[in-house]
């Protein structure tokens, strides 16, 4: 199915709205629409949301629509932001332009290229595609974030992702580096892995930077 | 803590090494000074220094904050570098924990590489051989080509082996270790463009230019001057002909070497069994067994031994029967006796008197309150607790604006928080250092006061309630105001956390002695000189005028217009205004309402002028009196709608 680029952005922040924030719906003044808004009026065609006076609310019809450009957009991050390193509000534009180029099928060639990445650079989830779920039941899980683990579980660090430099020489020199095996040991209220005979409490957003290829411990 | 003048005239033994490999007691152990011996990172800020004679010749011995690499992040990091820079050790002694050795090693070759003079501690021998492994220290040294000495010096084991090898010590034996011949080429390009001496070889210079260390650039734009340009140049085409990270690089590269040094060096033997500490370990990190634990200790390190047994017990045994009973009458009747004039009596034996008033809060009331504090707060602390609460209230923690690292000075807050404002310093930014000062300043009461307080109310339970309640939530709101209003980055947490220990009563009682030595030397001053503020007020006429200046505020408050006294107290110390209000407690002038009021208003009020003084010191002139000045208001205005949602409600009444 095809839709309008603005009817994907209004179905995206009406996703995050109701999916990620607990809303019911959102006004129409936060997303900046008028009630005759032409893309607004595709979607309540499509039957994908429901306008009631100010309010918009997502409909069970449009939520894997919305919840598809979401992951096109977080996955377009990951492209701007990582590979292509346009950082700030030119990378966030980028990002926009480029979700939009994604449909049909190129969001899975990308999500693989990533190794299915689980959260965009902001740190929000990436909603998996089928490409995600095939490649865990093939036991192939590739590289997930500290986060993806479960306590008990163990892995070999792949790889630190962080903007800032000295995060990841804090990590270095307490010994995250990569080809290190850990063993989650909490993951609420910190995380708290342990590598050699040491012991570490990282918080979620460290968590998230620091990437594993789980799998059994040596 | 003072850390006396630099005795160049003596050779130089610098420890350096992480936090929690035993650089302290190692240091102690050489020295027998008296240092803080600290199980968590943050307490070693300042560097301690002592002399130790070995073989007739006199060395003075430095021990550094901890640092886990040569490249700093934190102030306590910086803080040891800055003396492997500025200070030529003749020998530095880098400690290591025999468990992790795969994880410091590669620091120890970044010393090695730096062609300082090393000679490497295998500490903690003991715990790892519990675990199963056997470290084969000889080899190690063989491969290395540095002395190596296995140690577990809490144990006093190796002790004599490193006095033995601090004498042998040849420094003119400086291994070097090669790295991929890629990495080599690019290092020796930068370093053949370093013209300047540096402390450390400029093969190591290179190192840190590499991995972009941003004081070391510093360093070489000054010390090269003109050739600055053609290093940076170097410095960025390697960068980018290398087009990966090259810090990462140099630590996977170091590790590497690392793994070929230990190999065959370490042997672990399977199928020991997971010691209890390890299991207690977990019980303290799980929020559900956590939670109930740290109440339990909270209980009976706080309430019951620092609150019923220090301030209760201990007080009235020397305040109550010592004081009151034996020293004053004789001392009031020897003054009496043998001093005739008013005034002079007065100033020593009157009603703000400085044996009668200063020496009798400072001996009687607060050193056992502050020492029974200190106790329970070292014992804590050497279990290696903190960490783990640290990580369990991190959570909390980000929604005031704070990590769960600033658990430490805001604990350390309840023992003195004059000294926990100077521990924010081991905070990373300084949007968190601005936010535990202010919530130090405003909601932490000290161990004198708390212990005070906790006695006052406890004969009233509800007051008690009310006061913890009000605090807890003014603490918390503020908190999260200022983490909303305060600019700045976000902190981060993360820590290392150690094994849980049994603390060594030795540590336990030297590090308490010298945190009440400190506390004594710093407050007996200002105690007399309160006294004689108060004796001047007092005949002068001019403490009268401040009291009346006060009086409103005190029957805005709903107090009695007496109370202004013990606000002024409290300006000095903010445990001598809770004594004060102790006093008048004792005396049956207060109702409950009132008692209530008047606690939260102190506990709030004022940080006292050692506080005040110290957040100049960290934060500045104006931040301390802006934060003054916000603290001041706070604390009557709570105590000004405490007092009317207790009237009208009748809560308390």
């Amino acid at each position: 199915m095809m839709i309008s680029h603005q009817a994907e952005d209004i179905l995206e922040a009406l996703w995050i709205a109701t999916e990620e924030k607990g809303d019911h719906g959102a006004l129409l003044e936060t997303l900046g629409l008028r009630p005759d808004d032409a893309a607004l009026e595709e979607l309540d065609r499509l039957a994908f949301v429901d306008i009631q006076g100010e309010r918009v609310h997502l409909r069970e019809e449009g939520r894997e629509e919305a919840q598809m450009a979401v992951r096109r957009h977080r996955l377009a991050e990951r492209l701007t932001m990582d590979i292509f390193d346009i950082r700030g509000p030119e990378g966030d534009e980028k990002a926009c332009e480029f979700e939009h180029l994604l449909r049909g099928a190129v969001d899975t060639k990308l999500c693989t290229l990533l190794n299915h990445p689980a959260t965009c650079p902001h740190g929000r989830p990436i909603p998996p595609g089928r490409c995600c779920r095939d490649a865990k039941q093939q036991g192939a899980p590739g590289v997930v974030a500290l986060t993806e683990l479960k306590a008990g579980e163990v892995g070999e660090i792949a790889y630190l992702s962080t903007a800032e430099p000295k995060k990841m020489q804090k990590l270095m020199s307490m010994g995250v580096l990569p080809g290190n095996q850990l063993l989650l040991k909490r993951a609420y209220p910190s995380y708290i892995f342990r590598i050699g005979h040491s012991e570490f409490a990282v918080d979620q957003e460290l968590a998230r930077e620091i990437f594993v290829r789980p799998g059994p411990g040596s | 803590m003072q850390t006396p003048p630099a005795d160049s005239n003596h050779p130089k033994i610098v420890l350096v090494g992480n936090p929690n490999v035993g650089k302290s007691v190692l240091f102690n152990a050489l020295t027998g000074a008296y240092t803080t011996v600290s199980n968590y990172p943050g307490t070693s800020v300042e560097v301690s220094r002592g002399h130790c004679e070995i073989d007739g010749t006199r060395y003075e011995v430095l021990d550094t904050p901890g640092m886990y690499a040569l490249l700093p992040i934190t102030e306590e990091e910086r803080v040891a570098r800055q003396i492997l820079l500025a200070e030529t050790g003749h020998i530095i002694v880098h400690v290591i924990d025999a468990r992790n050795l795969e994880r410091m090693l590669p620091m120890t070759l970044q010393l090695i590489e730096g062609r300082l003079p090393v000679l490497l501690v295998v500490n903690i021998l003991d715990e790892a051989e519990r675990i199963g492994m056997q470290i084969d220290t000889a080899l190690l040294q063989e491969k290395l080509g540095i002395p190596v000495i296995g140690a577990a010096t809490a144990r006093k084991r190796g002790l004599k082996e490193i006095r033995a090898a601090i004498a042998a010590f040849d420094s003119t034996r400086r291994p070097t270790f090669a790295y991929a011949s890629d990495l080599e080429r690019d290092i020796l390009r930068i370093a053949t463009t370093l013209a300047s001496d540096y402390p450390l070889d400029r093969r190591a210079i290179a190192l840190l230019l590499m991995q972009k260390d941003e004081e070391v650039l510093e360093l070489v734009r000054t010390a090269e001057g003109e050739g600055f340009a053609a290093v940076e140049t170097a410095v960025r085409a390697v960068a980018f002909e290398r087009r990966v990270d090259l810090h990462l690089r140099i630590s996977l590269e170091r590790k590497r070497v690392c793994k070929g040094v230990l190999d065959g060096v370490v042997s672990q033997d399977s199928g020991a069994r997971t010691p209890f500490s390890e299991r207690l370990s977990g019980w303290t990190m799980n929020p559900w067994s956590g939670f109930p634990l740290l109440l339990l200790v909270l209980y009976f390190g706080l309430y019951q031994f620092v609150g019923n047994f220090g301030a209760g017990t201990v007080v009235d045994l020397l305040e109550g029967h010592l004081f009151e009973e034996w020293l004053n009458p004789w001392a009031i009747a020897l003054s009496d006796r043998f001093l005739p004039w008013y005034w002079l009596r007065e100033l020593i034996t009157g009603e703000y008197g400085i044996f009668t008033l200063g020496i009798r809060y400072a001996v009687a009331i607060i050193l056992p309150i502050v020492g029974t504090f200190f106790l329970a707060f070292s014992v804590i602390e050497d279990t290696g607790y903190f960490p783990r609460l640290a990580m369990l209230v991190d959570r909390i923690f980000k929604q005031i604006g704070l990590n769960g690292r600033a658990v430490i000075p805001i604990v350390l807050g309840f023992g003195c928080d004059t000294m926990a404002t100077m521990v924010t310093r081991t905070l990373e930014t300084v949007r968190e250092r601005l936010i535990a000062t202010v919530l130090l300043a405003l909601a932490i009461p000290c161990s004198a006061q708390l212990g005070v307080i906790l006695g006052l109310l406890s004969g009233a339970p509800g007051a008690l309630l009310v006061w913890t309640l009000c605090v807890a939530a003014i603490f918390l709101v503020i908190g999260f105001l200022a983490a909303r209003v305060t600019p700045g980055e976000l902190p981060m947490f993360y820590m290392e956390i150690p094994p849980l220990r049994l603390p060594q009563p030795r540590n336990v009682l030297v590090k308490t002695l010298t945190r009440m030595q400190w506390y004594l030397l710093e407050i007996f001053p200002l105690f007399i000189f309160a006294s004689v503020l108060l004796w001047a007020g007092k005949l002068s006429g001019a403490l009268g005028g401040l009291i009346t200046l006060l009086r409103p505020a005190m029957l805005a408050l709903g107090l009695p217009p007496d109370t202004a006294a013990v606000f002024v107290l409290g300006f000095f110390r903010r445990d001598f205004g809770a004594a004060g209000l102790y006093d008048m407690q004792a005396n049956g002038v207060l109702s409950v309402v009132q008692l209530t009021v008047a606690a939260v208003t102190l506990t709030l009020f004022v940080p006292c002028i050692a506080q005040f003084l110290m957040m100049k010191k960290e934060r500045g002139w104006p931040t301390a009196t802006g934060i003054f000045v916000f603290v001041t208001a706070v604390a009557f205005g709570c105590g000004w709608l405490l007092n009317q949602a207790l009237l009208f409600t009748g809560v308390l009444s």
